[in-house]
Protein backbone atom coordinates (compact mmCIF):
# COMPACT_ATOMS: atom_id res chain seq x y z
CA UNK A 1 0.00 0.00 0.00
CA UNK A 2 2.90 2.63 0.86
CA UNK A 3 5.47 0.75 -0.71
CA UNK A 4 6.92 3.57 -2.41
CA UNK A 5 7.04 5.82 0.31
CA UNK A 6 8.64 3.22 2.96
CA UNK A 7 11.07 2.77 0.59
CA UNK A 8 12.37 6.12 1.07
CA UNK A 9 11.76 6.02 4.78
CA UNK A 10 15.08 7.46 6.66
CA UNK A 11 16.82 5.01 9.15
CA UNK A 12 18.03 6.04 12.72
CA UNK A 13 21.86 4.15 13.54
CA UNK A 14 19.47 1.85 15.77
CA UNK A 15 17.26 0.46 13.21
CA UNK A 16 17.95 -2.86 13.71
CA UNK A 17 17.88 -2.70 17.06
CA UNK A 18 14.12 -1.82 17.42
CA UNK A 19 13.48 -5.01 14.60
CA UNK A 20 15.16 -7.05 17.30
CA UNK A 21 13.19 -6.22 19.66
CA UNK A 22 9.84 -6.51 17.72
CA UNK A 23 8.98 -2.92 17.65
CA UNK A 24 6.06 -1.80 15.99
CA UNK A 25 7.64 0.65 13.14
CA UNK A 26 5.88 3.99 11.19
CA UNK A 27 6.33 6.84 9.67
CA UNK A 28 7.05 9.62 11.70
CA UNK A 29 8.09 12.79 9.68
CA UNK A 30 10.06 10.63 6.51
CA UNK A 31 11.75 8.23 9.61
CA UNK A 32 10.68 4.48 10.09
CA UNK A 33 10.67 4.68 13.93
CA UNK A 34 9.66 2.61 16.94
CA UNK A 35 6.41 3.57 18.04
CA UNK A 36 5.98 0.99 20.70
CA UNK A 37 7.59 -2.19 21.55
CA UNK A 38 5.46 -4.08 24.69
CA UNK A 39 2.72 -1.72 24.28
CA UNK A 40 1.92 2.35 24.59
CA UNK A 41 0.82 2.37 28.09
CA UNK A 42 3.06 0.00 29.90
CA UNK A 43 6.03 1.74 28.17
CA UNK A 44 4.56 5.10 29.57
CA UNK A 45 4.09 3.55 33.36
CA UNK A 46 7.52 1.86 32.91
CA UNK A 47 8.82 5.75 32.70
CA UNK A 48 6.54 7.38 35.39
CA UNK A 49 7.45 4.61 37.51
CA UNK A 50 11.07 2.97 36.40
CA UNK A 51 13.03 3.92 33.53
CA UNK A 52 12.63 3.66 29.82
CA UNK A 53 14.64 3.91 27.33
CA UNK A 54 13.98 6.03 23.81
CA UNK A 55 15.75 6.55 20.41
CA UNK A 56 15.52 10.29 19.33
CA UNK A 57 17.89 10.08 16.54
CA UNK A 58 16.36 11.41 14.27
CA UNK A 59 16.28 14.79 15.98
CA UNK A 60 18.77 17.39 13.90
CA UNK A 61 21.98 18.62 16.18
CA UNK A 62 23.53 21.93 14.35
CA UNK A 63 27.26 22.35 15.71
CA UNK A 64 28.04 26.71 15.89
CA UNK A 65 31.38 27.77 16.70
CA UNK A 66 32.95 31.08 16.15
CA UNK A 67 33.29 35.01 17.58
CA UNK A 68 29.95 35.72 15.97
CA UNK A 69 28.11 32.31 17.51
CA UNK A 70 26.36 33.61 20.39
CA UNK A 71 25.49 37.39 18.31
CA UNK A 72 23.77 34.68 15.77
CA UNK A 73 21.86 32.54 18.41
CA UNK A 74 20.42 35.99 19.96
CA UNK A 75 19.64 36.52 16.56
CA UNK A 76 18.04 33.59 15.18
CA UNK A 77 16.64 32.04 18.55
CA UNK A 78 14.27 34.49 21.18
CA UNK A 79 15.63 33.42 24.55
CA UNK A 80 18.92 34.82 25.56
CA UNK A 81 21.72 32.97 24.67
CA UNK A 82 23.42 35.42 26.80
CA UNK A 83 22.11 33.88 29.91
CA UNK A 84 23.96 30.69 28.83
CA UNK A 85 26.48 29.47 31.26
CA UNK A 86 29.37 26.78 29.58
CA UNK A 87 27.69 23.35 30.58
CA UNK A 88 23.79 24.64 30.44
CA UNK A 89 21.15 24.46 28.00
CA UNK A 90 18.07 26.01 27.12
CA UNK A 91 14.43 25.48 25.94
CA UNK A 92 13.83 28.29 22.99
CA UNK A 93 12.18 28.88 19.22
CA UNK A 94 13.79 29.69 15.98
CA UNK A 95 10.86 32.65 15.08
CA UNK A 96 9.76 33.93 11.26
CA UNK A 97 9.73 37.59 10.84
CA UNK A 98 5.95 36.94 12.17
CA UNK A 99 6.53 35.46 15.39
CA UNK A 100 5.69 32.44 14.64
CA UNK A 101 7.53 29.20 14.98
CA UNK A 102 9.75 27.86 12.37
CA UNK A 103 10.60 25.60 14.86
CA UNK A 104 11.61 24.67 18.58
CA UNK A 105 14.74 23.38 19.80
CA UNK A 106 17.89 23.06 22.36
CA UNK A 107 20.27 25.21 22.74
CA UNK A 108 23.73 23.97 24.36
CA UNK A 109 26.34 26.14 24.94
CA UNK A 110 29.61 23.84 24.75
CA UNK A 111 31.98 25.78 24.76
CA UNK A 112 33.39 29.82 25.23
CA UNK A 113 32.14 29.99 21.54
CA UNK A 114 30.95 26.77 20.81
CA UNK A 115 27.25 26.01 20.64
CA UNK A 116 24.95 22.95 19.63
CA UNK A 117 21.30 23.85 18.21
CA UNK A 118 19.25 20.39 18.69
CA UNK A 119 15.72 20.54 16.20
CA UNK A 120 12.76 18.39 15.17
CA UNK A 121 13.82 15.80 12.87
CA UNK A 122 11.39 17.08 9.84
CA UNK A 123 12.49 20.72 10.34
CA UNK A 124 15.93 19.86 9.98
CA UNK A 125 16.51 21.21 6.25
CA UNK A 126 14.01 24.17 6.70
CA UNK A 127 15.69 24.77 9.47
CA UNK A 128 19.25 24.69 8.29
CA UNK A 129 17.97 26.73 5.40
CA UNK A 130 16.62 29.62 7.22
CA UNK A 131 19.98 29.51 9.84
CA UNK A 132 22.28 29.43 6.81
CA UNK A 133 20.36 32.46 5.36
CA UNK A 134 20.81 34.37 8.98
CA UNK A 135 24.17 33.25 9.53
CA UNK A 136 25.64 34.95 6.64
CA UNK A 137 26.19 38.45 8.73
CA UNK A 138 27.97 36.68 11.38
CA UNK A 139 31.39 35.31 12.03
CA UNK A 140 30.20 31.93 12.96
CA UNK A 141 30.44 28.47 11.23
CA UNK A 142 27.32 26.48 10.70
CA UNK A 143 27.05 22.78 10.70
CA UNK A 144 24.76 20.09 10.55
CA UNK A 145 26.34 17.16 12.50
CA UNK A 146 22.73 15.37 12.71
CA UNK A 147 23.89 12.62 10.89
CA UNK A 148 26.57 12.00 12.59
CA UNK A 149 24.96 12.45 16.33
CA UNK A 150 22.64 9.59 17.47
CA UNK A 151 20.53 10.71 20.68
CA UNK A 152 19.25 7.97 23.28
CA UNK A 153 16.92 9.33 26.25
CA UNK A 154 17.25 7.62 29.47
CA UNK A 155 13.91 8.60 31.14
CA UNK A 156 12.81 7.86 35.01
CA UNK A 157 13.12 8.05 38.51
CA UNK A 158 15.56 5.21 38.06
CA UNK A 159 17.58 6.93 35.42
CA UNK A 160 20.28 8.30 37.38
CA UNK A 161 21.00 5.32 39.21
CA UNK A 162 21.20 2.89 35.88
CA UNK A 163 22.92 5.31 33.70
CA UNK A 164 25.27 5.86 36.43
CA UNK A 165 27.63 2.71 36.91
CA UNK A 166 28.15 3.23 33.20
CA UNK A 167 29.32 7.05 33.13
CA UNK A 168 32.22 9.01 34.53
CA UNK A 169 30.59 11.78 35.24
CA UNK A 170 29.53 12.55 38.72
CA UNK A 171 25.16 12.69 37.73
CA UNK A 172 24.36 14.00 41.00
CA UNK A 173 26.52 17.27 39.41
CA UNK A 174 24.75 17.87 36.69
CA UNK A 175 21.95 20.00 37.39
CA UNK A 176 18.58 20.00 35.29
CA UNK A 177 19.03 21.74 31.75
CA UNK A 178 22.77 21.05 32.57
CA UNK A 179 24.71 18.82 30.70
CA UNK A 180 28.70 17.38 30.59
CA UNK A 181 30.91 15.70 28.37
CA UNK A 182 31.58 12.55 29.53
CA UNK A 183 32.17 8.69 28.35
CA UNK A 184 29.30 6.67 28.43
CA UNK A 185 30.64 3.28 28.86
CA UNK A 186 34.08 4.32 26.84
CA UNK A 187 32.19 6.31 24.00
CA UNK A 188 32.58 9.60 23.95
CA UNK A 189 29.43 11.67 24.62
CA UNK A 190 27.61 14.52 25.93
CA UNK A 191 25.23 13.77 28.72
CA UNK A 192 22.33 16.15 29.52
CA UNK A 193 19.99 16.03 32.30
CA UNK A 194 17.01 17.13 29.75
CA UNK A 195 13.88 15.10 28.44
CA UNK A 196 10.17 15.40 26.98
CA UNK A 197 8.77 13.19 29.59
CA UNK A 198 8.34 15.35 32.60
CA UNK A 199 10.63 12.84 34.85
CA UNK A 200 13.78 13.13 35.70
CA UNK A 201 15.95 11.64 33.57
CA UNK A 202 19.26 12.01 30.60
CA UNK A 203 19.77 12.61 27.04
CA UNK A 204 22.79 11.14 25.67
CA UNK A 205 24.88 12.59 22.56
CA UNK A 206 27.09 9.79 21.24
CA UNK A 207 28.60 8.73 18.00
CA UNK A 208 26.28 6.93 15.18
CA UNK A 209 28.66 3.99 15.46
CA UNK A 210 28.51 3.48 19.33
CA UNK A 211 24.47 4.14 19.64
CA UNK A 212 23.63 0.23 19.07
CA UNK A 213 26.40 -0.64 21.82
CA UNK A 214 24.90 1.72 24.09
CA UNK A 215 21.14 1.18 23.96
CA UNK A 216 21.90 -2.85 23.98
CA UNK A 217 23.95 -1.55 27.65
CA UNK A 218 21.61 0.78 29.23
CA UNK A 219 19.22 -1.52 28.50
CA UNK A 220 21.13 -4.67 30.35
CA UNK A 221 21.94 -2.20 32.78
CA UNK A 222 18.78 -1.49 33.77
CA UNK A 223 16.91 -4.74 33.82
CA UNK A 224 16.93 -5.44 37.29
CA UNK A 225 14.85 -2.28 37.66
CA UNK A 226 12.26 -3.03 35.43
CA UNK A 227 13.65 -0.54 32.35
CA UNK A 228 11.60 -1.10 29.10
CA UNK A 229 12.78 0.31 25.52
CA UNK A 230 9.97 3.14 24.91
CA UNK A 231 8.10 4.47 21.41
CA UNK A 232 7.61 7.44 20.15
CA UNK A 233 3.84 6.25 20.91
CA UNK A 234 4.58 6.68 24.90
CA UNK A 235 6.89 9.48 24.23
CA UNK A 236 3.87 11.40 23.07
CA UNK A 237 1.76 10.29 26.36
CA UNK A 238 4.02 11.52 28.33
CA UNK A 239 5.09 15.29 26.82
CA UNK A 240 1.66 15.67 26.97
CA UNK A 241 0.78 14.65 30.27
CA UNK A 242 3.54 16.90 31.05
CA UNK A 243 2.34 19.71 28.89
CA UNK A 244 5.42 20.26 26.31
CA UNK A 245 4.73 21.18 22.92
CA UNK A 246 5.05 19.18 19.46
CA UNK A 247 5.54 20.93 16.43
CA UNK A 248 3.31 20.46 14.00
CA UNK A 249 0.27 19.51 16.40
CA UNK A 250 0.63 22.32 19.22
CA UNK A 251 2.87 24.92 17.62
CA UNK A 252 3.55 25.52 13.63
CA UNK A 253 4.56 28.58 11.56
CA UNK A 254 0.85 29.64 12.37
CA UNK A 255 1.51 30.14 16.30
CA UNK A 256 3.52 32.61 18.50
CA UNK A 257 4.81 31.78 21.74
CA UNK A 258 2.50 34.39 23.47
CA UNK A 259 -0.53 32.57 21.83
CA UNK A 260 1.31 28.88 22.64
CA UNK A 261 1.73 29.94 26.67
CA UNK A 262 4.99 29.66 25.70
CA UNK A 263 5.85 33.52 26.62
CA UNK A 264 8.86 32.42 29.51
CA UNK A 265 11.13 31.72 26.54
CA UNK A 266 10.77 34.97 24.82
CA UNK A 267 12.89 37.57 26.25
CA UNK A 268 12.07 41.07 24.86
CA UNK A 269 14.57 42.90 26.84
CA UNK A 270 17.60 41.49 24.81
CA UNK A 271 18.94 42.34 21.52
CA UNK A 272 16.84 42.07 18.50
CA UNK A 273 15.82 38.69 17.06
CA UNK A 274 13.94 37.34 14.23
CA UNK A 275 10.07 38.14 14.97
CA UNK A 276 11.09 40.47 17.68
CA UNK A 277 8.68 43.60 16.39
CA UNK A 278 5.72 41.17 15.20
CA UNK A 279 6.07 39.92 18.81
CA UNK A 280 6.14 43.07 20.06
CA UNK A 281 2.76 44.18 18.33
CA UNK A 282 0.33 41.27 19.21
CA UNK A 283 1.56 41.79 23.02
CA UNK A 284 0.63 45.40 22.43
CA UNK A 285 -2.43 44.36 20.91
CA UNK A 286 -2.75 40.72 22.88
CA UNK A 287 -3.79 37.40 21.43
CA UNK A 288 -7.06 36.57 20.34
CA UNK A 289 -6.50 32.89 21.08
CA UNK A 290 -4.87 30.78 23.62
CA UNK A 291 -3.16 27.07 23.93
CA UNK A 292 -5.24 26.13 26.80
CA UNK A 293 -5.48 22.51 28.71
CA UNK A 294 -8.64 20.62 28.78
CA UNK A 295 -10.11 17.91 30.39
CA UNK A 296 -13.05 15.63 28.78
CA UNK A 297 -16.05 15.48 30.82
CA UNK A 298 -17.81 12.74 28.62
CA UNK A 299 -16.25 9.38 26.98
CA UNK A 300 -13.80 9.85 24.16
CA UNK A 301 -10.73 11.37 22.70
CA UNK A 302 -10.67 14.61 21.06
CA UNK A 303 -7.85 14.32 18.77
CA UNK A 304 -5.40 17.08 16.31
CA UNK A 305 -7.29 19.05 14.29
CA UNK A 306 -11.01 18.21 16.05
CA UNK A 307 -13.14 21.41 16.06
CA UNK A 308 -13.89 22.87 19.27
CA UNK A 309 -16.63 25.17 20.34
CA UNK A 310 -16.33 27.91 23.12
CA UNK A 311 -18.52 30.56 24.31
CA UNK A 312 -16.97 33.03 22.71
CA UNK A 313 -16.08 31.40 19.64
CA UNK A 314 -14.47 28.46 17.82
CA UNK A 315 -11.41 26.80 18.83
CA UNK A 316 -9.32 23.50 17.56
CA UNK A 317 -7.80 21.05 19.41
CA UNK A 318 -4.00 20.73 18.39
CA UNK A 319 -3.24 17.06 20.98
CA UNK A 320 -5.64 14.65 23.09
CA UNK A 321 -5.04 11.00 24.50
CA UNK A 322 -6.33 9.26 27.22
CA UNK A 323 -4.06 9.68 29.59
CA UNK A 324 -2.58 6.64 31.31
CA UNK A 325 -1.52 8.15 34.53
CA UNK A 326 -4.65 10.04 35.12
CA UNK A 327 -7.04 7.93 33.62
CA UNK A 328 -9.00 10.89 32.18
CA UNK A 329 -9.15 12.03 28.57
CA UNK A 330 -7.04 15.23 28.34
CA UNK A 331 -5.56 17.54 25.40
CA UNK A 332 -4.47 20.62 24.68
CA UNK A 333 -6.66 22.84 22.09
CA UNK A 334 -6.48 26.65 20.99
CA UNK A 335 -9.49 28.88 22.30
CA UNK A 336 -10.36 32.19 22.01
CA UNK A 337 -8.54 34.08 25.05
CA UNK A 338 -11.62 35.05 26.77
CA UNK A 339 -12.65 31.50 27.06
CA UNK A 340 -8.92 30.40 28.52
CA UNK A 341 -9.61 30.41 32.21
CA UNK A 342 -9.30 27.37 34.05
CA UNK A 343 -12.60 26.06 34.50
CA UNK A 344 -14.68 27.69 31.20
CA UNK A 345 -16.45 24.92 29.57
CA UNK A 346 -16.71 24.22 25.96
CA UNK A 347 -17.47 22.02 23.30
CA UNK A 348 -15.66 19.53 21.41
CA UNK A 349 -16.89 17.62 17.82
CA UNK A 350 -15.83 14.36 18.41
CA UNK A 351 -16.24 13.31 14.23
CA UNK A 352 -20.43 14.09 14.75
CA UNK A 353 -20.60 13.59 18.49
CA UNK A 354 -20.78 16.53 20.67
CA UNK A 355 -18.56 16.15 23.96
CA UNK A 356 -18.32 18.25 26.63
CA UNK A 357 -14.74 19.78 27.80
CA UNK A 358 -13.40 22.00 30.63
CA UNK A 359 -10.16 23.82 30.86
CA UNK A 360 -7.96 22.61 33.39
CA UNK A 361 -4.43 23.97 34.82
CA UNK A 362 -1.44 22.52 32.78
CA UNK A 363 0.74 20.95 33.22
CA UNK A 364 -1.53 17.86 33.50
CA UNK A 365 1.02 15.82 35.54
CA UNK A 366 4.11 17.07 37.38
CA UNK A 367 6.14 14.79 39.00
CA UNK A 368 6.98 14.40 42.98
CA UNK A 369 10.26 16.28 44.02
CA UNK B 1 -2.61 -16.12 14.94
CA UNK B 2 -5.89 -17.58 15.25
CA UNK B 3 -8.68 -17.33 12.30
CA UNK B 4 -11.57 -19.40 13.33
CA UNK B 5 -13.56 -21.00 10.83
CA UNK B 6 -16.78 -20.39 11.70
CA UNK B 7 -16.27 -17.23 11.07
CA UNK B 8 -16.72 -15.04 7.93
CA UNK B 9 -14.20 -11.79 7.50
CA UNK B 10 -14.48 -9.11 5.53
CA UNK B 11 -11.56 -7.18 3.99
CA UNK B 12 -11.68 -4.42 6.59
CA UNK B 13 -11.11 -6.56 9.05
CA UNK B 14 -14.53 -7.10 10.89
CA UNK B 15 -15.98 -11.05 11.41
CA UNK B 16 -19.41 -12.09 11.59
CA UNK B 17 -20.53 -15.19 12.89
CA UNK B 18 -24.06 -16.47 11.55
CA UNK B 19 -26.28 -18.03 14.01
CA UNK B 20 -30.05 -18.52 12.41
CA UNK B 21 -30.85 -14.64 11.01
CA UNK B 22 -28.52 -13.32 13.57
CA UNK B 23 -25.03 -12.24 13.51
CA UNK B 24 -22.39 -11.79 15.56
CA UNK B 25 -19.86 -8.88 15.03
CA UNK B 26 -16.13 -8.08 15.85
CA UNK B 27 -12.45 -7.12 15.08
CA UNK B 28 -10.04 -10.01 13.97
CA UNK B 29 -7.01 -10.24 16.19
CA UNK B 30 -5.09 -9.23 13.12
CA UNK B 31 -6.89 -5.94 13.44
CA UNK B 32 -6.43 -5.74 17.02
CA UNK B 33 -2.69 -6.79 16.63
CA UNK B 34 -2.66 -3.56 13.87
CA UNK B 35 -4.31 -1.33 16.64
CA UNK B 36 -2.89 -1.82 19.61
CA UNK B 37 -3.98 -1.14 22.81
CA UNK B 38 -7.43 -0.06 22.34
CA UNK B 39 -8.96 2.38 24.68
CA UNK B 40 -12.13 3.58 23.78
CA UNK B 41 -14.84 2.01 21.81
CA UNK B 42 -17.70 4.00 19.76
CA UNK B 43 -20.79 1.76 19.64
CA UNK B 44 -24.30 2.14 18.05
CA UNK B 45 -27.67 2.05 19.87
CA UNK B 46 -29.74 -1.36 19.83
CA UNK B 47 -32.31 -0.72 17.14
CA UNK B 48 -29.81 0.87 14.84
CA UNK B 49 -29.79 -0.57 10.59
CA UNK B 50 -26.90 -0.48 8.82
CA UNK B 51 -26.16 -1.52 5.33
CA UNK B 52 -23.34 -4.01 4.28
CA UNK B 53 -20.13 -2.19 4.57
CA UNK B 54 -21.76 0.93 6.70
CA UNK B 55 -19.86 2.50 9.74
CA UNK B 56 -21.33 1.11 12.82
CA UNK B 57 -18.61 2.76 15.42
CA UNK B 58 -15.19 3.52 15.30
CA UNK B 59 -12.60 1.76 17.62
CA UNK B 60 -9.58 3.97 19.24
CA UNK B 61 -6.30 2.98 20.08
CA UNK B 62 -3.79 5.25 22.05
CA UNK B 63 -2.42 6.70 18.26
CA UNK B 64 -5.62 6.17 16.36
CA UNK B 65 -8.77 5.84 15.16
CA UNK B 66 -10.26 3.15 13.22
CA UNK B 67 -13.97 2.97 11.56
CA UNK B 68 -15.56 -0.12 12.15
CA UNK B 69 -18.06 -1.52 9.17
CA UNK B 70 -20.68 -4.00 9.26
CA UNK B 71 -19.91 -7.04 7.48
CA UNK B 72 -23.69 -7.54 6.60
CA UNK B 73 -26.72 -5.37 6.25
CA UNK B 74 -29.25 -5.67 9.54
CA UNK B 75 -30.51 -4.41 12.48
CA UNK B 76 -28.60 -4.30 15.82
CA UNK B 77 -30.33 -5.95 18.50
CA UNK B 78 -27.31 -6.05 21.24
CA UNK B 79 -24.45 -3.84 22.15
CA UNK B 80 -21.09 -5.20 23.87
CA UNK B 81 -21.65 -2.76 26.46
CA UNK B 82 -19.19 -4.48 28.85
CA UNK B 83 -16.50 -4.20 25.67
CA UNK B 84 -17.31 -0.46 25.50
CA UNK B 85 -16.48 0.04 29.29
CA UNK B 86 -13.43 -1.92 29.26
CA UNK B 87 -12.09 -2.03 25.33
CA UNK B 88 -8.77 -4.18 26.83
CA UNK B 89 -11.61 -7.31 26.09
CA UNK B 90 -10.79 -6.64 22.20
CA UNK B 91 -7.04 -7.02 22.54
CA UNK B 92 -7.50 -9.66 24.76
CA UNK B 93 -10.64 -11.57 23.25
CA UNK B 94 -11.07 -10.57 19.63
CA UNK B 95 -13.34 -13.36 18.63
CA UNK B 96 -14.77 -14.01 22.36
CA UNK B 97 -15.36 -11.24 25.42
CA UNK B 98 -14.32 -8.35 22.71
CA UNK B 99 -17.61 -8.82 20.35
CA UNK B 100 -18.77 -5.30 19.32
CA UNK B 101 -22.57 -6.05 17.95
CA UNK B 102 -25.34 -8.94 17.39
CA UNK B 103 -27.12 -8.29 14.60
CA UNK B 104 -30.33 -9.59 12.93
CA UNK B 105 -29.27 -9.78 9.40
CA UNK B 106 -31.69 -8.93 6.68
CA UNK B 107 -29.62 -10.19 3.82
CA UNK B 108 -27.45 -12.59 4.21
CA UNK B 109 -24.94 -12.15 0.95
CA UNK B 110 -21.88 -13.47 1.41
CA UNK B 111 -20.35 -12.45 -1.79
CA UNK B 112 -18.60 -9.86 -0.20
CA UNK B 113 -16.75 -11.62 2.77
CA UNK B 114 -13.84 -14.23 2.61
CA UNK B 115 -13.67 -17.63 4.82
CA UNK B 116 -10.83 -18.43 7.54
CA UNK B 117 -8.70 -19.46 4.76
CA UNK B 118 -8.55 -16.48 2.22
CA UNK B 119 -9.05 -14.26 4.82
CA UNK B 120 -5.68 -15.76 5.87
CA UNK B 121 -3.94 -15.42 3.08
CA UNK B 122 -5.21 -11.89 2.73
CA UNK B 123 -3.99 -10.84 5.66
CA UNK B 124 -0.79 -12.47 5.15
CA UNK B 125 -0.49 -10.85 1.61
CA UNK B 126 -1.23 -7.49 3.08
CA UNK B 127 1.67 -7.22 5.57
CA UNK B 128 3.97 -8.64 2.61
CA UNK B 129 3.20 -5.13 1.32
CA UNK B 130 3.55 -2.79 3.81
Amino acid sequence: MTTAASEALKHTPLFDVHKSLGAKMVDFGGWEMPVEYSGIREEHRAVRERAGLFDVSHMGEFEVEGPGALDFLQRVTCNDVSKLEVGRCHYSGILTPAGTFVDDLLVYRVGEARYLMVVNAGNTPKDLAHCRRIAQGYKASLEDKSDEWALLALQGPKAQGILGDLVEADLSEIPYYGFAASRVSGAVSIVSRTGYTGEDGFEIYCSSQDAPRLFREILDAGRAEGILPCGLGARDTLRLEASMALYGNDIDDNTTPWEADLGWIVKMKKSDFEGRDALARQKEQGVTRKLSGFELLDRGIARHGYAATAPSGPGIVTSGIPSPTLGKSIGLAYLPAEDAAVGTEFQIDLRGRAARARVVPTPFYKRAK
Amino acid sequence: MKFPDDLYYAASHEWIRLEGDGGTVGITEHAQKELGEIVYLELPEVGRIFDAAEEFGTVESVKAVSELFCPLAGEVTEVNTQAAEDPAALNDDPYGDGWLIKLKVSTVDLSTLMAADAYEKYVKEESEEH
